[in-house]
């Protein structure tokens, strides 16, 4: 670099606020608004990139090497990516992995998705942690150089999303019918289904058809399910809950079992007469401790969400069966009256540990019993 | 789970003496563990011969036995402490083994004793090669093909399905020992033979090799009710075929996806559960197969380790405090996370930093030893850094090492671009030392990464890596250091060092720091909070980074009054856990006086680098550069009173200079006046001035001169470089040949690097005085004779306090001129003084204003904490205040005896010498001296041979000595072989019934085979150092040290050890905790 010639910026954060990190692009050359989340695990961004909870938002992962294992064929949640940026500490590094096909930033840029690296994650994710209802802001990479007065401006309008139906943009985008078990078919609403849930689901021996999430309970009757599962997906419980308990509800009382995990979770307990709040402090790592209350065993877990139940709106004829170890909250329910569970966190890992995947089995057991009744 | 109750009184086992493969790692769990067992209202009891230790520290446990860890001696804290749980996972394989015995031998039944953390039928199967195998098969995890051998001809057999190159490893051995891989049928037999006498059951394990493969450690906490968490993932860049110690490692593992991780994580859980490991911490080794990801389990430690200390240090999670709650009955979501202060320990934790240690060898003190690295541990330390990116903290690791490295050094190569590719090549296929400096050099040649990956296997990620800082150095040598501030400041991120700047751009280090404050760039510190900032955490636990701006500084001063206390660095023979204890004691004064203490270090084994050890912890090199940022921070609120560079050893005594040229103001000691006790033409005027002799002595710039002083000194003289600490290259010569020899091979002697050429006072005792002084008074903290005679390294000699054979007059002579000295010196804090008593004189052989190796063991023998009052002195307290006992009338004797690694260093002479070998000391103490030497023989791993024959061959003028310590072994109901001359001698001089038998020229058998056949129980040889010929007494002591034969090399530790057999033979060993022996000081 000519140390005459100013120093062009082509790359840079810029919070809603107006402070400005510059940076170093890769990926897709251009501009990104949105919220800011983070995620604290230290393997497995490919299935964060392509979880469909993490749609729209700008994801910032606080281990500073990303990239290192490059992407392989096997590990995606979804046909795309859905987070629509990335934040990272250091530049993504050429692949080194035996399952490599191909180098974090090439897919990247192939998808359309930008990451910028360079920043002080670690503060960006104590801001993101301390910023209540969320932190908004820009990513912009140009190779030519970036206009930050105009891209303040437009970090500054950004509308901060509250109350949105995001569910909605990634359902049943898969569309998939799995497995062939007739006497174990289950109905799986998609509120942005994870891969993951899909291949356990259906390595329980479980037949899966995935529905969108705004289906009618007729359309469900005419497949004849043994369960429902209520998938994870992005977006506000309240807003997606507009459409979503009332089809719960009606689900209930047909009595089939039903299985809800993360937004799934949120939506069963709407429907059960719960209330959902936004967290002070979201849940955003593989390494979350919840209690067995049962039990009292802790599993760890993975976690990605920012709102939960209501812990005092719960009727009496639901039940609080895990907790987190790390503030409390409400980490799984189960209704007295219906045979309906649900976890906040995610039994399918992917990623993360596999502590949990034992709900699924809960839930094969949960239809063979009702179909005993 | 509330604790259990069911028991009160914990005996804890320590780990002994520093060995390779077993350091301070297991002071800083074992101290971890009395804490919490305290904490939590127990009764705890603790063994451990290592009286260098902060756990042996009497305020640590409620009773504390610095005894030899035998069987013999436990059962009798049993029952005299009426001990009912037993906790044996906090003291590395010692303690395991020792556990075993106990439980084999049926004392943990008799006496109702509870084995806590591990029961014995977990640490067998844990241990033992075949049930482990089974468990894994079991439970469908893969091993590498195998076989359990107990003789060679097993081992042949397995060798057609395992084939070459194949590994063996011995049961039961510490860190590999014995153990090897093979890549031919030669070194097969040789290995399996070796593994088979290492073994304490022979028996050794005949295994596939997966070398090159990927090498992945996991270390598992698990609780009572089955809750598992993994506290952190281990990569090994090192690959396969290295031992784990001997590997630079990285955490978290970095080239793994989340099923690769996840599924090892699984397996990593099922063997504990598998195990059965009921409670705590272990370690899980896995290979993988970078083709393919085939992953094979490795082998398991179903206790705290060395990684366990590594991943506690790398997250911040204690595993040894959590491991030793849950032994007594507490689960993980009971326990509180220390450093978040909010959230349980049951969760893992998250970083978001990366981590490198690389590990230091010591093979040039073993020049006879090939230095290769394999599956057995060589390293004597290592350093760990920080770092906000791989090559931040991978060239922080470098600096840290203090072997001359200030990033990725170039290898001196001669010869011409091809030769030098050739040299480089080699290099690389053979794993030894520093191999990644090779690897850079590779790249600066322009060797394929390909070629470079085909040789050593270190993933192309970390080859990238290097590349990379191989690529910007390029750039630096080429453009200089550039003006700009971004520029500059990308070359800091990637962790290049001032040192490493100047170096590539020819620059001085202080221009580039100039430079650097210039632009204004400086790191910021992050902390440690085991979760990556997704909760609050407010422990001071912190490391340096050069982050991208707008970055947020975390460290958070304080405006107290402080002081920051710089430590040791990674151990090395010569500075180990000593001056790590001493830096501890600093802090707890410090705290103690309402100072707020500030630890710096890089050495992830210790007790200093344990977040609560401080006030603040910062985990950094001990470089200059490294150090002055710290400062910076620190200064700049509250009330900076000083460093402290005089606890830690010379690493942080090399800072002295640059802190005082920076104005940093020093604490205790004047560094002029340290420096007054290392300059030779000053110290010599002292000592003129108050009246002390030192032995006669000449500086040589040439071999003419050289030759010329020891001729008028007169021969044996002792010649050394002026240049070297530490007693390098340091050698006594008996003759013009010999020295010639020294000048042609160990050091050259040039205008700039003289030799110093000392009159060697023969036969003369050694003496260490350490003592305390505020600039007024002086306090004689201790007296030491050393048992062996000068010309051995003090760090290598036995000693006894009180001494045990000198005339009170030298005594009171030795203490009054340290006083004068402490007293000319202006000495505030410790000083060290050796003395050599030759012919009823006394001589000064050295002086040191500073604390010494001897501090813990003076303060463990006389209950005086002599590092934390020197600390106070420091701070302006006088000795006065503390009503210090007088040392001169104990009523009792603490001997302290070393041990060597010789058996780590095949092929290395066990002689004895200037030049310090030995890796850590174990203290007997007793009523009398033989009873303590006993003792502390017994804790250096030797047993006492009671009865059976003495081989005795001794140089002609030793033989007078011998002559009554033969009469006395007779007279004890041994008998005595010996070779003609020594037989002739003894025989002539009325010990008839000496049996001759031959050297080894004189046919067979010889006293090799005698030594083979196991008739020998005890050696006693000393070798002519006059002879360059000394086949028989390298053969003699080589295999004595193979087969664990006791061998005594000096007249004087012989004598030391017939008293102790004296006192044995009169009555048992019988144990007492230290504080009996402090009260009944008091009462004295």
């Amino acid at each position: 670099m000519k140390s005459t010639e100013e120093a062009k910026i082509s790359a840079a954060l810029i919070l809603k606020d107006g402070e400005v990190f510059v940076a170093k692009g890769f990926g897709a050359q251009k501009i990104i608004t949105g919220e800011i989340v983070f995620n604290t695990g230290m393997t497995g961004y490919q299935e964060v990139l392509t979880d469909p909870s993490y749609v729209g938002q700008i994801i910032t992962f606080s281990f500073p090497h990303i990239g290192n294992v490059g992407i392989n064929d096997q590990d995606n949640q979804d046909k795309k990516i859905n987070a629509s940026g990335l934040i990272v500490r250091n530049l993504p590094t050429n692949a080194s992995n035996w399952r490599a096909a191909q180098d974090l930033n090439v897919w990247l840029e192939k998808n359309n998705v930008t990451g910028i690296a360079c920043i002080d994650t670690r503060w960006l994710v104590k801001k993101i942690r301390k910023t209540h209802g969320g932190l908004y802001g820009l990513i912009a990479y140009d190779e030519n150089g970036l206009d930050i007065q105009a891209l303040k401006k437009k970090a500054a309008e950004i509308e901060i999303m509250e109350g949105q139906d995001l569910a909605a943009q990634v359902t049943a985008n898969k569309n998939q019918e799995l497995g062939n078990n007739p006497s174990l078919k289950v109905a799986v609403i998609d509120y942005g289904i994870k891969q993951g849930i899909i291949d356990n689901l259906v390595n329980v021996g479980c037949q899966i058809k995935v529905f969108p999430a705004n289906v009618p309970v007729s359309e469900i009757k005419k497949f004849a399910p043994d369960g429902i599962f209520l998938s994870n997906g992005p977006g506000d419980p309240e807003a997606t809950g507009k459409y979503s308990v009332p089809f719960i509800k009606e689900a209930l009382k047909e009595g089939w079992p039903i299985f809800g995990i993360c937004l799934g979770h949120q939506m069963l307990a709407l429907a059960l007469g719960a209330k959902t709040i936004k967290m002070k402090i979201g849940h955003r790592g593989e390494n979350h401790p919840i209690k067995d209350l049962k039990t009292s065993k802790v599993y760890i877990s993975s976690q990605n969400h920012g709102f939960c139940v209501d812990a005092d709106s719960l009727p009496d004829d639901v039940q609080i069966t895990h907790v987190s170890l790390f503030d409390g909250t409400i980490e799984g329910l189960k209704s007295n009256k219906y045979p309906a569970f649900s976890v906040q966190y995610h039994p399918e890992a992917s990623p993360g540990p596999h502590d949990c995947r034992i709900h699924f089995l809960e839930f094969v057991e949960l239809m063979k019993n009702a179909k005993k009744k | 789970m509330p604790k259990r109750n069911d028991f009160k009184n914990i005996l804890i086992i320590g780990a002994g003496p520093i060995v390779i493969g077993q350091a301070c790692e297991f002071d800083y769990s074992g101290a971890q563990a009395c804490k919490a067992l305290k904490q939590e209202g127990y009764r705890v009891i603790l063994i451990n011969s290592n009286p260098a230790t902060i756990m042996t520290d009497p305020n640590m446990a409620d009773a504390t036995y610095v005894e030899p860890i035998t069987v013999e001696a436990i059962e009798q804290i049993i029952k005299k402490e009426n001990i009912d749980a037993l906790l044996p996972t906090m003291g590395g394989q010692t303690a395991l083994n020792v556990a075993m015995d106990l439980a084999k031998a049926g004392i943990l039944e008799k006496y109702k004793v509870k084995m806590i953390g591990a029961r014995p039928e977990v640490i067998e199967k844990a241990e033992d090669r075949q049930m482990f195998r089974d468990a894994m098969d079991k439970i469908g995890l893969e091993s590498p093909k195998s076989a359990v051998c107990r003789s060679l001809a097993d081992a042949e057999q397995a060798l057609i399905t395992v084939g070459l190159p194949a590994i063996i490893r011995p049961s039961f051995t510490l860190g590999g020992l014995g153990g090897g891989v093979a890549h031919n049928t030669e070194e097969f037999t040789k290995i399996v033979l070796s593994g088979l006498a290492s073994s304490p059951i022979s028996e050794v394990l005949v295994e596939e090799s997966v070398i090159g493969w990927k090498e992945m450690e996991m270390e598992v906490v698990r609780d009572a009710k089955d809750n598992c968490i993994i506290v952190c993932s281990i990569e090994n860049l090192d690959p396969m075929g290295i031992h784990t110690g001997d590997s630079i490692t990285v955490a978290p593992a970095l080239t793994l996806t989340d099923p690769e991780y996840q599924k090892m994580r699984d397996a990593a859980i099922a063997v504990l559960r598998e195990i059965g490991v009921d409670t705590g911490g272990s370690n899980v080794q896995f290979a993988i197969n970078p083709d393919d990801g085939r992953m094979v389990v490795i082998e398991m430690n179903p206790r705290v380790s060395r990684s366990s200390a590594l991943a506690s240090k790398a997250t911040g999670f204690p595993i040894a405090a959590v491991a030793a709650k849950l032994a007594v009955g507490y689960t993980l979501d009971e326990i509180m996370n220390d450093i978040t202060g909010s959230t349980p320990a049951s969760f893992e934790p998250s970083i978001d930093y990366v981590v490198v240690k690389i590990p230091r060898f010591t093979f040039e003190k073993f020049p006879d030893a090939e230095p290769i690295l394999g599956t057995s541990m060589k390293s004597i330390g290592e350093a760990m850094a920080i770092g906000r990116s791989f090559q931040e903290a991978f060239q922080k690791a470098l600096r840290s090492m203090e072997i001359g490295f200030s990033g990725l050094n170039e290898p001196k190569l001669e010869g011409l671009e091809e030769e030098k590719k050739d040299k480089v090549l080699y290099e690389l296929a053979y794993s030894r030392p520093n191999r990644v400096i090779y690897v850079a050099e590779a790249f600066r040649l322009g060797i394929d990464l390909e070629e470079i990956y085909r040789r050593t296997k270190i993933d192309r990620w970390f080859l990238r890596q290097i590349a990379q800082i191989v690529e910007k150095e390029k750039l630096i040598r080429k453009n200089g250091i550039p003006e700009k501030k971004e520029e500059l400041f990308e070359y800091k991120m990637a962790g290049f060092s001032d040192a490493r700047l100047a170096e590539l751009s020819g620059n001085s280090e202080r221009k580039i720091r100039t430079l650097r404050t210039k632009l204004d760039i400086h790191p910021v510190f992050k902390r440690i909070d085991t979760c990556a900032a997704e909760l609050n955490a407010n422990t001071a636990y912190m490391y340096s980074t050069y982050e991208y701006a707008p970055a947020q500084n975390e460290a958070e001063i304080s405006d107290r009054k402080k002081v920051i206390i710089f430590g040791g660095g990674p151990n090395r023979i010569g500075q180990g856990i000593e001056f790590d204890y001493c830096c501890c004691h600093a802090a707890f004064a410090l705290k103690e006086s309402n100072v707020e203490a500030i630890m710096v270090n890089c050495n992830p084994e210790t007790v200093s680098t344990d977040y609560d050890t401080s006030d603040r912890l910062y985990f950094e090199p001990l470089t200059a550069e490294d150090t002055l940022e710290i400062i910076r921070m620190e200064a700049q609120k509250g009330k900076l009173l000083g460093v402290i560079v005089q606890l830690g050893g010379q690493t942080p005594l090399k800072l002295s200079q640059v802190l005082e040229e920076e104005n940093i103001p020093i604490l205790g000691t004047s560094p002029d006046s340290i420096d007054l006790a290392e300059d030779r033409e000053r110290f010599k005027d002292f000592l003129n001035r108050i009246g002390a002799l030192q032995p006669e002595s000449g500086i040589a710039h040439d071999r003419e001169k050289a030759l010329k002083i020891a001729n008028q000194l007169g021969y044996p003289v002792l010649l050394r470089p002026s240049y070297v600490l530490g007693g390098r290259a340091m050698k006594i010569v008996f003759d013009d040949y010999s020295l010639n020899q020294y000048i042609d091979e160990v050091v050259k002697v040039t205008g700039q690097n003289p030799i110093l050429v000392d009159k060697f006072l023969s036969g003369a005792d050694e003496v260490d005085v350490d003592v305390l002084c505020d600039g007024n008074d002086v306090y004689i903290a201790g007296v030491m004779q050393q048992i062996e005679e000068a010309g051995i390294h003090s760090g290598d000699s036995s000693c006894s306090l009180p001494p045990f054979s000198l005339p009170k007059r030298i005594v009171e002579k030795m203490k009054n001129q340290a006083k004068q000295i402490a007293i000319g010196l202006k000495v505030r804090g410790l000083m060290n003084v050796q003395f050599a008593v030759h012919q009823g004189e006394v001589y000064i052989i050295e002086v040191n204003p500073r604390a010494s190796r001897t501090v813990p063991f003076v303060a463990k023998a006389t209950g005086v904490e002599v590092a934390k009052i020197a600390t106070k002195i420091m701070l302006g307290e006088n000795l006065k205040q503390f009503n210090l006992p007088n040392n001169d009338n104990l009523n009792y004797i603490a001997v302290k005896k070393v041990v060597f690694p010789f058996s780590r260093f095949p092929g290395s002479d066990t002689v004895l010498g200037p030049e310090m070998k030995s890796t850590g000391e174990v203290m007997g103490i007793d009523k009398d001296f033989g009873l303590a030497f006993a003792k502390a023989q017994i804790g250096t791993g030797f047993e006492l041979p009671l009865d059976g024959e003495v081989f005795v061959t001794v140089k002609n003028e030793d033989k007078p000595d011998i002559l009554p310590i033969c009469r006395q072994l007779f007279n004890l109901g041994f008998s005595i072989c010996a070779t003609s001359g020594t037989a002739k001698f003894l025989q002539e001089h009325g010990l008839t019934k000496v049996r001759r038998i031959n050297r080894v020229s004189e046919g067979r058998p010889n006293c090799v085979d005698e030594l083979i056949s196991g008739k020998i129980k005890l050696v006693l040889i000393t070798s002519d150092n006059k002879s360059r010929e000394q086949t028989d007494g390298y053969l003699i002591r080589q295999n004595a040290l193979l087969r664990n034969i006791p061998h005594y090399t000096t007249v004087s530790s012989m004598r030391a050890f017939v008293s102790a057999i004296e006192s044995l033979t009169q009555e048992e060993l019988k144990v007492k905790p230290l504080q009996e022996y402090y009260q009944m000081r008091k009462k004295a």
